[in-house]
Order: structure tokens, then sequence, then C-alpha cells
């Protein structure tokens, strides 16, 4: 057998011993989440084109646990923003984020989801921060695979940090309510 | 059939309202009065040698200089039997944007004037169902009018020192 170069992820920060490995609940769970996400891709232009490399075997996200796309927002965890949101959509993306179910993440790719790119006109959404939180920005016009990669792994930070129920967290309601979301 | 033939035929049926008639691109351009647009579409469509029978394209246009003419709507039609394509326009002023649908002679207008309402505010009379169809519903304002900026007022990530605005 040849030696491979197989890289593990590291397990969370905890108690070994022979038999057994302890941690705390957050820290477990956040490792389990980080490493199953369900992403829905709400792609209207190139960026989904650049998604949809990413997701081919080329690039493969399913190495981070994240190859089931989920076309359904009640089972998603992470809302993939990529492309030019008209302000027409708006309204659109708004219903399909207070559709999921919490926990859940935002992701914006590339300049015109994150701020209306170089669509600077009355028919376009200047960023969709206007109408929904966002987690993680992918600056680009389009990002390359890698640039999207690295946003993920940013999302997979974030919930490996993050508490178990950060929707009971006073920020977070504050950040909703800044939005209009219950 | 040239252009010679169809600009003599439309000026004999109609006399003053066919306003003026000049080949630009090679395209037969008829300015016609905006009271009289239908009955000079409805000829163009049934007269047996004309036959131009297919509404291409219905849109608007906006030149704010053009005192009392400000706003047009521009027709392209094409007569499929002897290959000729014409755009006819037809100019009213912006105080008073109403002209008669052309739904009765097409129904494909239907749509088209839905869109010339929504970007230039031009009301088309006897349109069955004349409301915005691309922009948002509650949009305040016709946005292809030139007195409005293309810009989006809500940009925040521009600074106007380095775009020269």
């Amino acid at each position: 057998m040849t030696d491979t170069d197989i890289k593990i992820k590291e397990a969370p920060a905890g108690y070994e011993g022979p038999g057994f490995f302890a941690t705390t609940l957050d820290k477990a769970v956040g490792y389990a989440r980080s490493h199953s996400i369900w992403p829905l891709p709400f792609a209207t232009s190139c960026c989904g084109i650049e998604f949809m490399a990413t997701m081919s075997p080329h690039y493969d996200l399913g190495r981070f646990g994240a190859e089931r796309l989920s076309f359904s927002p009640r089972q998603a965890d992470l809302l993939m923003v990529m492309g030019t949101i008209a302000k027409k959509m708006g309204p659109v993306l708004r219903h399909v984020y207070e559709q999921m179910a919490e926990p859940r993440w935002v992701l914006s790719m590339g300049a015109c989801a994150s701020s209306g790119g170089i669509f600077d006109t009355y028919s376009v959404l200047q960023g969709i921060d206007k109408i929904i939180p966002v987690d993680v920005y992918i600056p680009g016009c389009p990002p390359r695979p890698e640039q999207v990669i690295e946003g993920i792994m940013k999302i997979q930070d974030l919930i490996r940090s993050e508490s178990l129920r950060r929707r009971s967290s006073p920020e977070y309601k504050q950040l909703m309510a800044g939005y209009g979301i219950e | 059939m040239t252009h010679q033939e169809i600009t003599d035929k439309l000026s004999a049926a109609f006399g003053e309202d066919i306003i003026e008639a000049v080949v630009s691109y090679d395209m037969l351009t008829i300015i016609i009065s905006a009271e009289k647009n239908l009955e000079v579409l409805l000829f163009l469509r049934d007269d047996k040698d004309l036959n131009f029978h297919f509404l291409t394209d219905l849109c608007g246009i906006h030149y704010p200089f053009n005192a009392d003419n400000e706003l047009g709507v521009v027709y392209h039609l094409h007569s499929m039997v002897a290959n000729i394509r014409i755009r006819v326009k037809a100019f009213f002023p912006s105080k008073d944007p109403v002209i008669r649908s052309a739904t009765g002679l097409w129904l494909s207008a239907g749509w088209m004037e839905r869109e010339t309402f929504d970007f230039y505010g031009i009301l088309f009379e006897n349109h069955p169902d004349l409301r915005r169809i691309l922009n948002v519903d509650d949009m305040d304002y016709y946005p292809m009018l030139k007195q409005y900026p293309l810009e989006d007022g809500t940009r925040e990530d521009k600074d106007d020192a380095m775009f020269g605005r």
C-alpha cells in the first residue's frame, strides 16, 4: 500500500482517554452541523455557473459535507444567493429565507448579490443585505470556485463557533428585529 | 413593393395625417399623427398589397426637448408576404400621454403596451389590463423618462470622487 495524503479533520477540544472522548454538547453539535450543511442554491446568473463548477467533481463541495443540495427551503441550512437580485425578486428571496428553519445561514456570492455590482440601476436590489441578514460575503465577479469553497469554510467556522441555540441570543433577536423578521 | 409605393399609398389614403416618411438604415420610417394611429395601422394590416400582418414590436420613446411631442410610440410592422419591415411612429405631448390601444388589431400588443406604460407612463385607451408588467408593483414613477436618474439612490459602496460623479 502506498502512502496516501488524506487529511483527517481534527476533533473538537475535549478530554480523551482510552475508549472515551468527552467534550461539550455545543462543540459536538457544531462539529456535526458544520460537516452536514444542506445548501439551498438561489442562483440567478453567472455566479450560479461558477457554483455548478464548485459542485462538480473537479472542486467537489462534497468533500466539505455539502454535496446534498436542498431545493426546498424547509430542509435547507444554508441559503446561497448567487447572482443579480432584481427588486422584483427581493420579496421572493425574503420569502424563501423566512421559510428556512433555524439554525440558518446566508452566504452572498459575488458582487451583484453583495452590493448590486455593476448594476447600479433602478431595477436592481443594491445588495441582498437590504432585505435579509448575511453571514458571509464572497467578493468577485464571478468568484472562482476556490473562493466559494473558502466562503463555505468560513460558514463552517461560524457554525462551529456559535452556541447551540443562537436564535435565543439577544444579538440574534435584535438582528432579526432589524430586518422585521419574526 | 418599394418604399416610395408604400409612402404614396399611405399619403393618398390619409393625406395630412402622414407627417413624414424617411428611410433610415434601409428601413422606411413613417411618422403619423397620434389621433389616427389605429386607422393607419388597420390600413397597413388589411390592404391587399401592403399586408403588414405581423406586429414585430411596440415600444415607447422620450425626447424631452421636442416641445409638445415629447413622447412617442413606435410600431414595428412586418409584411411576411413581401418581406418588408417598416416603422410607424406617433408622437404626442407628455402632458397628455394618451393614445388608443392597438390590442383590437393585434392581441400581441397587450403585453408590449403594458411594458410601454410601465416604463414611460403612456396610457393606452381601451387596453384590457393596463398595469405594470416588469417593474415592482409599488414603483411610483416611470423609470425610462429622462428626468429620472438611471442609478439607484440606495447605493452605498460607490465613492463619488472615485467614479467621477
